[in-house]
């Protein structure tokens, strides 16, 4: 059953009488409903169509929260074999918002990281609906340098509302863990690619995301803070969040134009979840181009290219 | 020329500034209610003479106090592109600037400086929560680079004091990559062997703790100073319950083993140039107050003025 954006009520109404018609012929052999339903098709899809051509910069962000949209653990399992996850911070916790691990990326060995949202109730809960805590970050930072000395391409998969806002976290240091994970990131002297697949959220997304090339898919959101947020700090109106997504310039079309996103990878008709096996590929096919473009440098040259691209951050600007 | 000039204007005028002026004598502080001189208030360096409270003290003020003789020069930083968003929420991001710029005398929320402490030559920067609550945009991020270059060109520690509310909204994703900036920053010291010390300043938060700020080789704190990544009330609103008196601030961190030392602003020169004395392998410093460094030969002298204790 699909989930419907608020958005996309006017589809759901149609796609809905479709859906009836083919029940009521199922009820009954003898009625012909082939036609109808097959113009009742035709226009959803051209709504669909029309709906997700022109997505504004808040809608966006609401495909890119969307339930059904695939999830790390879903690209781990499609695009790795032989995946290991390997647990734990070895100082306090294992983060079940962050998922990594030992695989291969067609067939080379690797370590990917992640976050995981969770799908129904229960694994959001037990995920913490993707929000990390500083252990995550600490598990991250040990695989991340373990990858480096085994020399390891990491990949990360970023999906995450932010850092979890709560008073263990901050007793245990979430500020210090998000920046050393940062730093490890600038570091390791292996490949280090990502793939913001579906919320940038803030710090906690920048801690895997410092990576030496950043790929975003095409509905996707990469920001300093939600729209929801800064709505309420600056239009002091939590409701204002439209006038806040259109002004953060955070959609993966800006940040390419930005240079923070260095490719963008295109998703179905409709989004991610109305075709995930093609979104999972076409991130699969984004990892390994960009892999490819960083093969043959050596430690040294993977570290600069990666500082370089940080600080020449800010160069471009947007036209108007 | 006559006697209205030269008599009655100046008497109408010192009637009228007259009265303004008891406000800027006076000072309350926040804490304890004690009204404090403005003299008295800005040689103890805003910090209440009674109970101890540290009010805000701005870049130049602190940089005045810091370095031998209050003599330092200011270094460079190279000017980023201006709104590149075009950010607007109901004001305009220029606008705010301007505001800003009017209102602290300064261009940006960082200053950066070079001189010398205890005759220890280190670089300095200070970020200024009066300005945009000191937030963290492209221009405080090339404020950190042109510090940790100037350090390392130089062979100089750097000391660095934060205080920001966060990463600067009006600048977005630009904002945000100012994490992984001024990390590359950090690296940079840490690659040349220079000790890299900071001292967080109340309110030190959000983007700005999770990046340079928690990276130190000695993390020292203001009292009292509120130091976290989430603040408290975005934190009680998700956990829905109290927070414990105390949380987040200077001594809960430093017992949670965020800090290494909480130390009054009055004394944190001395302890400044203990460390990075030490850090650098220098010999013991002579103590006191000491009068000016030779000029520098190369730099010509930022202008320096007693600026007189804001609020």
């Amino acid at each position: 059953m699909t989930q419907y954006l608020d958005f996309e009520k006017p589809l759901a109404e149609i796609e809905g009488k479709a859906e009836e018609l083919r029940a009521l012929a199922r009820a009954n052999e003898e009625m012909d409903i082939a036609d109808e339903a097959a113009a009742l098709d035709a226009k959803a899809a051209v709504m669909l169509s029309d709906l997700y051509k022109d997505l504004t910069p808040w809608r966006k962000c609401q495909v890119a929260r969307h339930p059904d949209r695939p999830h790390c653990k879903d690209y781990i399992q499609t695009l790795f074999s032989e995946y290991t996850p390997l647990a734990g911070d070895r100082n306090f916790a294992d983060d079940h918002s962050v998922m990594g691990g030992l695989a291969r990326f067609n067939d080379q060995p690797v370590m990917v990281i992640g976050h995981e949202k969770g799908s129904d109730t229960k694994s959001r809960i037990e995920r913490n609906f993707g929000m990390a805590r500083p252990e995550g970050y600490r598990k991250a930072i040990r695989l991340m340098d373990m990858a480096g000395r085994f020399g390891l391409p990491v990949i990360t998969l970023v999906d995450t509302p932010g850092a979890y806002p709560g008073k263990g976290a901050e007793e245990r240091g979430q500020s210090e863990a998000i920046a050393r994970s940062t730093e490890m990131c600038l570091r390791i002297g292996v490949p280090l690619v990502s793939v913001i697949i579906g919320e940038g959220g803030s710090g906690g997304a920048v801690a895997f995301a410092t990576a030496n090339r950043v790929a975003m898919l095409e509905h996707s959101v990469y920001s300093v803070i939600s729209p929801e947020g800064c709505a309420s700090i600056l239009w002091k109106d939590a409701e204002k969040m439209r006038e806040a997504a259109e002004a953060l310039r955070l959609t993966a079309q800006d940040l390419h134009k930005l240079g923070v996103a260095d490719r963008i990878i295109s998703e179905p008709h409709g989004g991610a979840h109305r075709d995930r096996t093609a979104t999972i590929e076409g991130v699969g096919r984004a990892i390994g181009d960009m892999l490819k473009d960083l093969t043959g440098k050596d430690r040294d040259a993977l570290i600069k290219d990666r500082r370089q691209k940080f600080l020449d951050l800010g160069n471009k600007g947007l036209a108007a | 020329m006559n006697w209205i000039t030269n008599y009655v204007r100046p008497r109408i005028n010192s009637i009228f500034s007259r009265r303004e002026m008891p406000e800027n004598l006076w000072h309350k502080c926040k804490e304890c209610g004690t009204m404090l001189f403005h003299r008295e208030l800005s040689d103890n360096l805003n910090v209440c003479t009674n109970c101890d409270h540290h009010m805000a003290i701005t870049p130049r003020e602190r940089f005045t106090a810091l370095f031998d003789g209050g003599v330092f020069t200011d270094v460079a930083v190279p000017e980023p592109k201006a709104d590149p968003l075009q950010f607007r929420d109901q004001k305009k991001y220029p606008d705010r600037m301007k505001a800003a710029q009017k209102a602290t005398g300064e261009k940006e929320a960082m200053l950066v400086a070079r001189g010398e402490i205890g005759r220890t030559p280190i670089i300095a920067a200070a970020q200024d929560f009066s300005f945009m609550g000191g937030s963290m945009g492209m221009y405080v991020g090339n404020a950190i680079i042109a510090a940790a270059q100037e350090a390392v060109r130089l062979k100089r520690p750097l000391i660095l004091f934060s205080a920001a509310g966060g990463a600067r909204m009006q600048e977005g994703i630009l904002s945000l990559m100012q994490m992984p900036r001024t990390t590359v920053a950090v690296e940079m010291l840490k690659e040349a062997g220079l000790p890299y010390i900071v001292v967080l300043t109340h309110p030190t938060t959000g983007g700005v703790t999770a990046s340079y700020a928690m990276l130190g080789d000695v993390h020292i704190s203001e009292p009292n100073a509120l130091i976290c990544f989430a603040g408290p009330r975005v934190i009680e609103q998700t956990i829905r319950e109290k927070l414990p008196e105390g949380f987040q601030r200077a001594e809960y961190l430093l017992d949670h083993g965020m800090l290494d030392r909480v130390t009054k602003r009055t004394e944190m020169r001395d302890e400044l140039i203990t460390i990075t004395r030490m850090l650098m392998n220098q010999p013991p410093a002579v103590r006191g107050d000491l009068p000016a460094p030779e000029p520098e030969a190369e730099a010509t002298k930022a202008p320096v003025e007693k600026a007189p204790a804001k609020k």
